[in-house]
Order: C-alpha cells, then sequence, then structure tokens
C-alpha cells in the first residue's frame, strides 16, 4: 500500500516539477509582453531607430509567414508522397529504408547544421533572401512530415485497401480515393506540427535569411526578417525599447505556434483511424 | 476481357491444377473445380485449409500479398485470368467480393455504392444505380433517406449487405465471399443468407463458410478442403478432398474425411 501511494506521490511531483518551468515561461512571456503587445506592435515595423519605443514586429511577421508558407507549400507535398513512397511501394527495399535512415537523421540533426548546410550550398552562390531560408525550414519540415505521414499511412487498415482493390480500382486509385482520405486528419495534424516547429526556428534563419530591419516581400536577392531573429536582435539589444519588444514578439510568437499545436490536436481527436 | 457470357450453362470457371505458394511454402496444392453459372458453391473444411486462399484466387486477391504465388490456370468463361498481359483490376471490376469483416469505407453511404462505378467511369444515372444496387441488395428501405449518412453508424449486419451494394454496382457476374456471415449475428446471418437466394437469379455466387449447417442450407454445390500434414517436415497444405452437389456432399460423401467432417467428427 505505502509503495502504491510514494510511487503516486513521485510522479506527481516529477508532474509538477516539469510543468513549473513550462508555467513560468508563458507567465513570464505573457506578462513582459502584453505591455508592449498592442495594434502598433502588430501592424508597424521597427521604429527608425531601435534605441525609441514603439513600432513592432510586422515585418518579422511578414517574413515569418513568406518563408514558412514557401516551405509548407514544397515540404508537405513531397514529405506526403515520401511517405506513400515508404508504406505502400518501398517497403522494405533499400531505397525506403535509406529514406527512413536519412528521416530519422534529420529530425535529430541540430537545426543550425541545416543552415550551415544551406549556406555553403545556396547562400554563397545566390545570397540570403526569402526562398533561400525557405528551403532551410523545408528541410526541418520534410523528416517530420514524412514519418509522421508514414505512421497514419500504416493505421489505415488492411480491409479497407482490400475493398478497394476488390472493386477494381487501380494502385494509384486506392491511394488517392480510399488511403490518403483515410488518413487525412492525422497527416493534417503531423504537417501542423512541422508547421509549428518551422515558426519558431531561429538558427537556420541566421544563415539563410540574416534578418532586415525593413519590411521585405522579395523572394529573392534581399534578407529578410522573421519573429525570431527579430526577438534574438531584440533580446540582445542593450536598449529598454528593444528588450520589451523582443518580449512582446515572444509573445506573438507563443501564440501563433499555440494555434497550429491546438489545431493541429483537433484534427488528431477528429481522425477516424484513431478511434 | 470481353468473355462471352452467353453461353447458357457453361461452367463460370474452371480451375485446373491449381497451386498456391506462399514464399517458399505450399499453401494450396492441385486444386481442380467448375463454377456454374447461377448457382451457389460452398468451400468448407476445418481451419487453415486454404478456403480463404482459394477463394481469393478467383479474383487474383491473393497476389497483394507478398510472396504469394500461383500456378496452374483458372478459366473465367474460357479465358485463362493468370495469363501473362492480363490486367488484374480487369479481373477484379468482373468478379466482386464481401469480406469476413464488414468493410466500409470512411465515406457516406451514397458514396460507398458510387465507388467502385466511379473509378470504372460509369456513364449512367449514379443516382439510379445506387438505388438499383441498394435495393438488390435489400438495404434500400432502410438507407433511403439517410444515403449522406456515413456508413460507419449501420449496424454489421447493415453495413455487410452495403458491401454487397457495393460489389453489385460495378455489375459483376460473380461475387465471391468470404464468410460473409461470420462476424454477424444469426439474424442478420439469415438476412444474408435470403439475400444470397435472391442473388443467385443474376449471379454466380462462391462462398466460403466453416459454418457446415450453413453451406448445408444455402449451396447448390460444395467444395470440401482438407489440411495434409507432412510427417517428415510437418509443413502442411491444403487439398480438395471431394466436390460435387451438396446435398450428396452432405447426405452420401464418397471420401472418408468429407463423411467424418460433415457428421462432425472434427473441425
Amino acid at each position: 500500500m505505502w509503495r502504491n501511494r510514494a510511487s503516486a506521490f513521485l510522479i506527481i511531483s516529477a508532474i509538477v516539477l516539469t510543468l513549473i518551468p513550462v508555467a513560468l515561461i508563458l507567465f513570464q512571456i505573457a506578462l513582459k509582453g502584453a505591455s508592449t503587445m498592442g495594434w502598433t506592435f502588430l501592424t508597424q515595423s521597427l521604429p527608425f531607430s531601435v534605441t525609441k519605443a514603439g513600432g513592432g514586429f510586422v515585418n518579422g511577421l511578414i517574413g515569418t509567414a513568406i518563408m514558412v508558407g514557401l516551405a509548407t507549400i514544397v515540404s508537405i507535398p513531397l514529405g506526403i508522397l515520401g511517405a506513400v513512397y515508404l508504406v505502400e511501394y518501398g517497403k522494405k527495399n533499400w531505397l525506403a529504408t535509406l529514406i527512413r535512415f536519412f528521416s530519422d537523421v534529420m529530425t535529430g540533426v541540430p537545426s543550425i547544421f541545416v543552415g550551415v548546410f544551406v549556406y555553403t550550398a545556396l547562400v554563397v552562390r545566390f545570397g540570403y533572401g526569402a526562398v533561400i531560408g525557405a528551403a532551410a525550414l523545408a528541410l526541418i519540415m520534410m523528416p517530420i512530415i514524412i514519418r509522421s505521414s508514414e505512421e497514419m499511412l500504416k493505421l489505415v487498415p488492411l480491409e479497407l485497401k482490400d475493398a478497394s482493390y476488390a472493386l477494381g480500382a487501380a494502385k494509384w486509385q486506392t491511394i488517392t480515393k480510399v488511403i490518403l482520405p483515410s488518413a487525412a486528419p492525422g497527416i493534417t495534424t503531423g504537417a501542423m506540427l512541422a508547421v509549428a516547429r518551422a515558426a519558431g526556428e531561429t538558427a537556420p534563419l541566421i544563415m539563410t535569411a540574416l534578418g532586415s530591419i525593413q519590411l521585405v516581400t522579395k523572394l529573392t536577392g534581399s534578407p529578410i526578417s522573421s519573429l525570431t531573429l527579430l526577438i534574438l536582435n531584440g533580446a540582445r539589444a542593450p536598449y529598454e525599447a528593444a528588450q520589451a519588444r523582443a518580449w512582446a514578439g515572444a509573445l506573438e510568437l507563443l501564440v501563433i505556434v499555440l494555434v497550429f499545436t491546438i489545431v493541429a490536436r483537433v484534427f488528431a481527436s477528429r481522425s477516424r483511424l484513431s478511434r | 476481357m470481353n468473355p462471352d457470357t452467353s453461353l447458357g450453362n457453361a461452367p463460370v470457371f474452371a480451375v485446373k491444377d491449381l497451386d498456391v505458394h506462399y514464399g517458399s511454402s505450399l499453401a494450396l496444392k492441385g486444386v481442380s473445380m467448375e463454377i456454374h453459372p447461377r448457382r451457389i458453391t460452398a468451400i468448407i473444411g476445418p481451419s487453415g485449409c486454404g478456403k480463404s486462399t482459394l477463394i481469393r484466387c478467383f479474383n487474383r486477391m491473393n497476389e497483394l500479398i507478398p510472396g504469394a504465388r500461383v500456378s496452374g490456370e483458372i478459366l473465367y468463361h474460357g479465358e485463362n485470368i493468370y495469363a501473362p498481359g492480363v490486367d488484374p483490376v480487369m479481373v477484379r471490376r468482373r468478379i466482386g467480393m464481401v469480406f469476413q469483416r464488414p468493410n466500409p469505407f470512411p465515406k457516406s453511404i451514397y458514396e460507398n455504392v458510387a465507388f467502385g462505378a466511379k473509378i470504372n467511369g460509369y456513364k449512367g444515372d449514379m443516382d439510379e444505380l445506387v438505388e438499383r444496387s441498394l435495393r438488390r441488395a435489400a438495404l434500400w428501405d432502410e438507407v433511403k433517406n439517410e444515403l449522406k449518412k456515413s456508413a460507419l453508424d449501420l449496424s454489421g449486419g447493415q453495413q455487410q449487405r452495403l458491401c454487397i451494394a457495393r460489389a453489385i454496382a460495378v455489375e459483376p457476374d460473380v461475387i465471391l465471399m468470404d464468410e460473409p456471415a461470420s462476424a454477424l449475428d444469426p439474424i442478420a446471418t439469415v438476412r444474408i443468407e435470403d439475400l444470397m437466394q435472391e442473388l443467385k437469379k443474376d449471379y454466380s455466387i462462391i462462398i466460403v463458410t466453416h459454418n457446415m449447417q450453413q453451406a448445408a442450407r444455402v449451396s447448390d454445390e460444395t467444395a470440401f478442403l482438407y489440411t495434409e500434414v507432412d510427417e517428415k517436415t510437418s509443413a502442411r497444405w491444403g487439398i480438395m478432398v471431394e466436390f460435387g452437389e451438396t446435398s450428396n456432399i452432405f447426405t452420401k460423401p464418397t471420401d472418408k474425411r468429407t463423411e467424418d467432417y460433415v457428421s462432425g467428427r472434427f473441425g
């Protein structure tokens, strides 16, 4: 009996211990970010002099939207197609094993390495820019999407595939009309989490987007900012106003990532396969 | 494939020396039989004797299993469906199948029935086809006001009749049923059996069942499969022991093993 109680006590204390830092982070960001957060912050770029108060991170927000958007457009279709290959075509052949291995390695690779790789492969040739930053983000998103979609596709029951084949469906028809729709909610969840992860990346963007204090909408040929880069710069600046903007930027990013995560959870709970 | 279906009582299927291997192990050995039009042929036998393996040969579903290999011939209206160049997809469009567990798609009732016709590029009136198929499967009256509802909300028996409607909608001339009632309650089972008698007027039906009473009730002809064991290697494979009119198989079987099985001595 006392063993039972003791282990319950240990588990609960462990949970509380892990929750304390999370709660502190959320609380501090909300507290320090709220005072600067507002319409002005959300709609304006940095002020002419970063030492002054006022202005906001809209240039970062737009930069993040452009780069994450581009990365999503590329990595979601490729990631899903890769997963379909792994589950329906490759199974255990050498190519599938290779893709699986590298996806696993890529999910574990520190994201600064991705930045360095894209820097040497693309930035030295084409310069900094939104497309280059998006390429780095896509490299980070792709393995997440491949592996999460693979798990979802594997859950599609064999009975459904049998039903489709028995009705005279060809393999591509079975994939597009039965397998992908059945796995769609789960695949969406994985994709959303990958988007949230990309939106929060800083390291690879330092080396590929570089950052800018101006509002940039060009896709190539010009350094571009992101929320994370502006937070980094603001937090490192020795001016109170810049630090206050960094806190508000952190709050903004936190809310965005939270929204994506919650939407992902909603899709996951709607999945017919998990029922 | 454009087989001549107007041959009257010529067999729908003629199976000749059919062997099935999974990988290197033999699963079914030397099966030969004929399936006649507008009759119900039952395949019975103890567990593991290859009943499902055999029925899945008739629409080339076995080759979806990695390592499965079929040798011998199955002539469908005189044409070998295992001949090189025959597309299994075309075979499956002529030969419908209903599975052991009801497996409707997680789509609406309407979408389920229309699925096969849609992928086959059906040009006619889809609403009419859906209604006709559901009527033939004796499900129309129960679902006609809720065709948009998810098929997963139906009961097990309704789901299985939906699967039959879905198979009929492709307009096959043979329906394969792999233990279609084994997951259903007795009342739903009776409905499926009654439905089979109706469908028999237009379709040839092959049914796998582990339930001897069911085979005796519904079928015209019965094939009895049995497991042979190699004493040295303890490898096991299925063989067909006896095939004939259902009444003969159950009342005057010629093989001792058939007699033991139908009289309930093992199984």
